[in-house]
């Protein structure tokens, strides 16, 4: 709640004008039964019909101003709304996109999604309502009040005695509503989450014909998300009814203790009848009141789910470099006794060194689960080593801003990523790259010829996922990505597993012949994918067991020789 | 998955909002009464409730003035002061009692409706989603999965929120509207010919209003669906966006649509607000007539100008009761102004949900549909001709025959068709010329759920929900063992890995988890496949993520899987399929060659130059 407190006052100026304005609009409109009571009381007895109608005409220009000022004052709300939203939803994604993929695996994407998305709204929605509602059902109660207390102080004890009654009742549902609220929320995390996998996994659940199976599981989770919501929204339905009754009850009370009053000759019917008025609106403005608590429930649910992960602290920043001690720049990238673990049990990196000067090509193979990617996400600082230490140019890569870093690399990533756009945007990738960069890097990653057989060339508009390419072409276009800019560390994790042996052997052409200022990593199932590398590493259950040149490894390395034998030898005739 | 290609224009910024017409939007008000419907003996019982507690919170002011004009007649002596205190008294203790059963009463009436509400929530999510899986495969090749999540999520939510708060409000002011109007009556004739000046203004006005503001709502959650689309599939590129250090261009993009999104949204709600206070204002203006003339006829009548038994009398009892009604009256009228916006965002919530549901599913299955049983796996494709686009052939006059127990290995350039022979086969797409027959039935004369039964399938990418290890394998067969879950990890060689995890079999696979490889996700979706004892077998790169040392170590597992199925392998290490019986060897849609392994070779064609390119490093 205090995050969207803060954005809000960031608009203070206008929020200001807002409630001046709708202060103004209400106390108008506050005006009108105190005119009825006057007309009744003391214009009527006197027979004038020109005050009569003067009166009247009063009654309907301040009827018209409190038009204008309610409808600018609400123009002013919503712009105030417009804006907090903006940058909650701007310092929200701007987090999310930048937390570390540690954290961002915490939360999970469901749950970042359904934030950024169903949260935000919930907000946006809130800020509106509080500054057009909030500010006009609080004046009407408390200037109901005061001019209460004018008329009559002891009628308006009626109403002192009844406030506090509403008061603790409101505060008390309201509070319990909170969690009740961030529990549907979690709750429709875990629904999305169904429905995303389904999205995804369409065709195995086609294959496989598991709708009642998926449907169930759906099922389960929308049953549990309504339950939660039915429980939060009965909890919140009981502050109308309390308000409702007493207020009315205090009506009643009002007309009891008038009579008393009238009978004393201490005040006039007039003014039982304006009281009553006041009550009756009060009790409608206290239906405004009910419904912002529902939505301060709600959005503060939100609020504190959305606050949680703009709150995380910024990690793997870079550090100081005094603390790292700098190694020779002799290597450009060198792996010094790195360890890590993911989830601080068993290591899945063990122990791995290695060094390689600018333009060496690293091939690193193994078996699946043998700690490749991981790696390769320690390189590029996804995730900070537990021990030992990576460096490039001789310097502790926790020693880089993050930009610098990765400004270094050329990457094609296993978890394909390709977004809604042309080619030429999925491979510029936001970088500052020319388009003969561009058509360079697609032609060493040969898919330049496919691109230009798409209908407009580099300007075909993938859909996102890539589902209008095939698994080659798609896999062309990342490593088009990582190929393009001449990168100073060039990274391909497994990327030619969808092309056929034919292509596989032109791109591998093309980057030992072409990339020669590039460092270069290559992950692959393959020996023929990396055979040419200078250095081969075989990693087995994160623990480097071989290290060496082709021709060394099928001497020295048994897996080495026995993965190579499976693939190119022995069946051969 | 070798998608369709739906070529450009499905950008995300094809944000349109174009009036919906009037047919439509009856249409969309029709299928939301029908969800109401289907709850009538709710919604009636919620109905008398609703009547009983309005009554009895209406009669409210008229006991007031009662007792207002007992203090009145008191005052003014008319009845002396012991016996007005008796009325008032008893008054009093009436409508105490009367709002406080009021209260009860509308309390119940809310639960009430937060339980119809929630019920059709509920099944409007049931049937949205299982619309959605029953969709041909082509429909998430094209939408954006955070679009859809929208509609699930937000729209229905809107319509929701709407059912359950807007319908009541509406059922409770259309009853307080008329009681009070009657109520009016009652008291004065000739005031109420104010308001038949004042609500056909407010209904003219409304009507005007609604016109304009309508698009305006659509535009809303057309753009917040655009937003939720961008925001999920740049999660979804977490780790790319990172090592491109593009967050700055992506939130660039993102403030642009949020920016889109919040002026619509700011625009909807602007001119939607517009509404109370106009509301407001005719209202007040009534309610200054009525005080100006119901003033003027009480001066006359205390004036004595006019008679007790006329029309036109007014005392300060009826006047009251009269201004009291008459804000009862107009309170609902301009609550209606608030309801109006959101009855259109429930509107362009509910046709956006209602969309999905109306999209054709994939063809029913024929009536007298053949259900494939005891397969023995003969293939036979006859002149297929297919192409995701009109215009764009994939595949041109395909022709393959496969016995029983043949295995057939699909080869060729990427692009050239491969995968498109699988959604054929599948029948994730239907064919555009030419048959496919299985046993000698059309597959189209076949239920889906038996043919697609026939087939295990495993494919390159990977897919694995949100549950245990043991889960996902399991799911391959409905009921199996957990003897056979096990064995069917063993088989693919992925059971000591899971044994050495904390949690074993009980490991819960997060979302994207981390700490499991593609390789890894791949064995599991293989044992799944192990499971599964269907007569036909599909393995589209299945094991390319798989090192070749495993695949190996599988290899006696993968052979036993193929044992007597008919199988189609579509790999690119050929040492996966040199031992099929059949290897076609396809580009650009056509086969240009066909054969085994060995009279492959000897022809000396493409596939020779491809076996051949995998030993030249």
């Amino acid at each position: 709640m205090k995050y969207i407190i803060k954005h809000m006052l960031m608009h203070k100026k206008v929020a200001l004008w807002g409630i001046t304005l709708k202060t103004i609009a209400t106390l108008a409109e506050l005006a009108l039964p105190l005119i009825l009571e006057h007309i009744i009381d003391n214009v009527a007895p006197t027979g004038s019909l020109t005050m009569m109608i003067l009166w009247g005409i009063a009654m309907i220009l301040i009827s018209v101003a409190a038009f204008l000022l309610h409808i600018n004052a609400n123009r002013l709300a919503s712009l105030v709304a417009r804006k907090s939203t903006l940058g909650i939803r701007h310092d929200l994604f701007n987090t999310t996109i930048r937390l570390s993929a540690a954290d961002a695996d915490r939360f999970t994407v469901p749950s970042l999604e359904s934030r950024i998305t169903s949260d935000t709204y919930n907000i946006h929605q809130f800020t509106g309502m509080i500054l057009r509602m909030g500010i006009r059902a609080p004046i009407l109660l408390f200037g109901g009040i005061f001019v209460t207390v004018f008329m009559d102080p002891v009628l308006t004890l009626v109403m002192v005695v009844l406030l506090p009654i509403i008061a603790c009742s409101v505060f008390f549902i309201s509070k319990k509503g909170v969690p009740l609220f961030t529990a549907t929320q979690k709750k429709l995390d875990k629904m999305i989450g169904v429905l995303r996998e389904n999205a995804v996994g369409i065709r195995v659940i086609k294959a496989l014909t598991k709708y009642d199976y998926e449907k169930r599981r759906f099922d389960d989770a929308n049953k549990e998300h309504v339950k939660s919501e039915k429980i939060a929204s009965m909890t919140m339905a009981s502050v109308n009814p309390i308000m409702n009754a007493v207020l009315n009850i205090g009506t009643t009370l009002v007309i009891f203790f008038g009579a008393y009053r009238v009978m004393g000759k201490q005040m006039e019917p007039g003014a039982i009848i304006s009281f009553i008025q006041f009550f009756t609106m009060i009790s409608t403005s206290m239906m405004a009141v009910t419904r912002i608590f529902v939505m301060y429930s709600k959005a503060s649910a939100s609020a504190n789910r959305v606050a949680e992960v703009i709150e995380t602290p910024e990690s793997l920043l870079a550090e100081k470099i005094e603390d790292y001690p700098c190694r020779s720049r002799e290597y450009h990238v060198e792996f010094k006794d790195v360890s890590f673990s993911y989830n601080g049990k068993i290591n899945n990196i063990d122990n791995v060194s290695f060094a390689l000067k600018r333009g060496e090509k690293l091939g690193i193979i193994g078996a699946t689960g043998s700690g490749k990617s991981t790696l390769i996400y320690l390189l590029m600082r996804f995730y900070d080593v537990d021990s030992g230490g990576i460096y490039i140019d001789g310097r502790d890569i926790r020693t880089y801003d993050k930009e610098t870093l990765h400004k270094m690399f050329g990457v094609a990533l296993q978890n394909d990523f390709i977004r809604n756009g042309s080619i030429e945007d999925n491979i510029r990738f936001d970088r500052e790259l020319s388009r003969e960069q561009i058509e360079k890097g697609s032609r060493l990653a040969q898919a330049r010829d496919f691109i230009e057989d798409k209908e407009g060339g580099f300007d075909f508009v993938l859909n996102s996922k890539g589902t209008n390419l095939s698994g080659g072409q798609r896999q062309r276009i990342l490593v088009s990505r990582a190929l393009s800019g001449d990168p100073d560390i060039l990274i391909l994790d497994d990327s030619s597993s969808a092309l056929d042996y034919k292509t596989d052997a032109a791109l591998r052409k093309a980057i030992f012949s072409e990339m020669n200022s590039s460092t270069v990593f290559i992950v692959a199932q393959r020996v023929s994918s990396v055979m040419q590398c200078d250095r081969i590493l075989v990693l087995d259950e994160g623990m480097p067991i071989a290290y060496g040149t082709h021709d060394e490894l099928i001497e020295t390395c048994e897996i080495y020789k026995e993965i190579s034998m499976s693939q190119m030898g022995g069946e051969v005739e | 998955m070798n998608g369709p290609g739906m070529g450009p224009g499905r950008g995300r910024m094809s944000a349109n909002a174009e009036k919906l017409s009037k047919e439509e939007r009856s249409h969309v008000l029709l299928k939301m009464g029908m969800y109401l419907w289907r709850e009538l003996p709710y919604l009636l019982i919620a109905l008398v409730m609703m009547i009983v507690s309005s009554t009895l919170a209406l009669f409210g002011p008229r006991l007031s003035s009662a007792a207002i004009g007992e203090i009145e007649k008191g005052a003014n002596g008319l009845i002396s002061w012991d016996d007005a205190i008796d009325n008032i008294v008893e008054k009093v203790i009436l409508m105490v009692v009367l709002y406080l059963v009021s209260a009860i009463m509308s309390y119940a009436l809310s639960i009430m409706m937060i339980f119809i509400s929630k019920k059709i929530t509920y099944r409007m999510r049931k049937q949205l989603f299982g619309k959605l899986i029953s969709l041909p495969v082509g429909y998430f090749d094209t939408h954006q999965t955070g679009d859809i999540i929208s509609r699930m999520s937000y729209d229905i939510d809107t319509v929701n929120a709407s059912l359950s708060h807007d319908l009541l409000q509406i059922i409770t002011s259309s009853y307080t509207v008329v009681f009070s109007f009657v109520m009016m009556c009652r008291v004065s004739i000739p005031l109420i010919f104010i308001f038949a000046i004042t609500v056909p203004i407010s209904i003219f006005f409304a009507k005007y209003r609604s016109k304009k503001v309508r698009p305006l709502f659509r535009l809303r959650s057309q753009r917040l669906g655009e937003l939720n689309g961008y925001a999920e599939e740049m999660l979804s590129g977490h780790k790319t966006i990172k090592a491109y250090s593009s967050e700055n261009a992506v939130v660039g993009e993102f403030d642009r649509l949020n920016d889109l999104t919040c002026e619509a949204y700011y625009n909807a709600e602007y001119q939607g607000s517009v509404m109370g206070p106009s509301m407001s204002l005719i209202n007040n203006i009534s309610i200054s007539l009525v005080t100006l003339f119901g003033g003027i006829l009480y001066m006359y009548s205390i004036g004595g100008a006019v008679g007790a038994a006329s029309l036109l009398h007014m005392s300060i009892e009826k006047l009251n009761e009269f201004t009291q009604y008459s804000r009862k009256f107009s309170g609902p009228i301009n609550e209606f102004g608030n309801i109006m916006n959101e009855l259109h965002s429930a509107m362009s919530a509910a046709e956006r949900v209602f969309k999905v549901l109306e999209t054709e599913p994939e063809l029913e299955d024929a009536k007298d549909a053949y259900v494939l049983t005891d397969v023995k796996g003969e293939v036979e494709i006859k002149n297929v001709t297919f192409g995701y686009v009109e215009g764009k052939t994939i595949i041109k006059d395909l022709n393959l025959k496969v016995k029983p127990g043949q295995t057939v290995a699909i080869v060729g350039p990427t692009g050239s068709g491969k995968t498109t022979i699988i959604n054929l086969l599948m029948r994730f797409y239907d064919v555009n010329e030419g048959e496919i027959y299985i046993d000698g039935h059309e597959i189209r004369s076949v239920t889906r759920e038996s043919l697609r039964g026939a087939f295990t399938m495993v494919l390159q990418d990977t897919w694995l929900f949100n549950s245990t290890i043991y889960e996902n394998i399991a799911y391959g067969r409905e009921g199996a063992t957990e003897d056979e879950v096990i064995a069917a990890a063993k088989a693919a060689k992925i059971h000591h890995y899971i044994e050495a995890l904390p949690d074993g079999y009980n490991t819960v696979l997060s979302d994207d988890g981390i700490n499991i490889s593609k390789g890894q996700k791949q064995l599991i979706t293989i044992a799944r496949a192990m499971l599964a004892d269907s007569h036909m077998l599909i393995l589209d790169e299945a094991t390319s993520n798989v090192d070749s040392r495993t695949e190996q170590q599988i290899q006696a597992a993968m052979n036993k899987l193929r044992q007597g199925k008919t199988s189609f392998v579509i790999a690119h290490r050929l040492s996966t399929i040199q031992n099929a019986d059949v290897i076609l060897v396809i580009k650009d849609g056509v086969v240009i060659e066909s054969g085994d392994h060995n009279s492959l070779l000897r022809s000396g064609g493409f596939y020779a130059s491809l076996y051949n390119s995998q030993f030249s490093a």
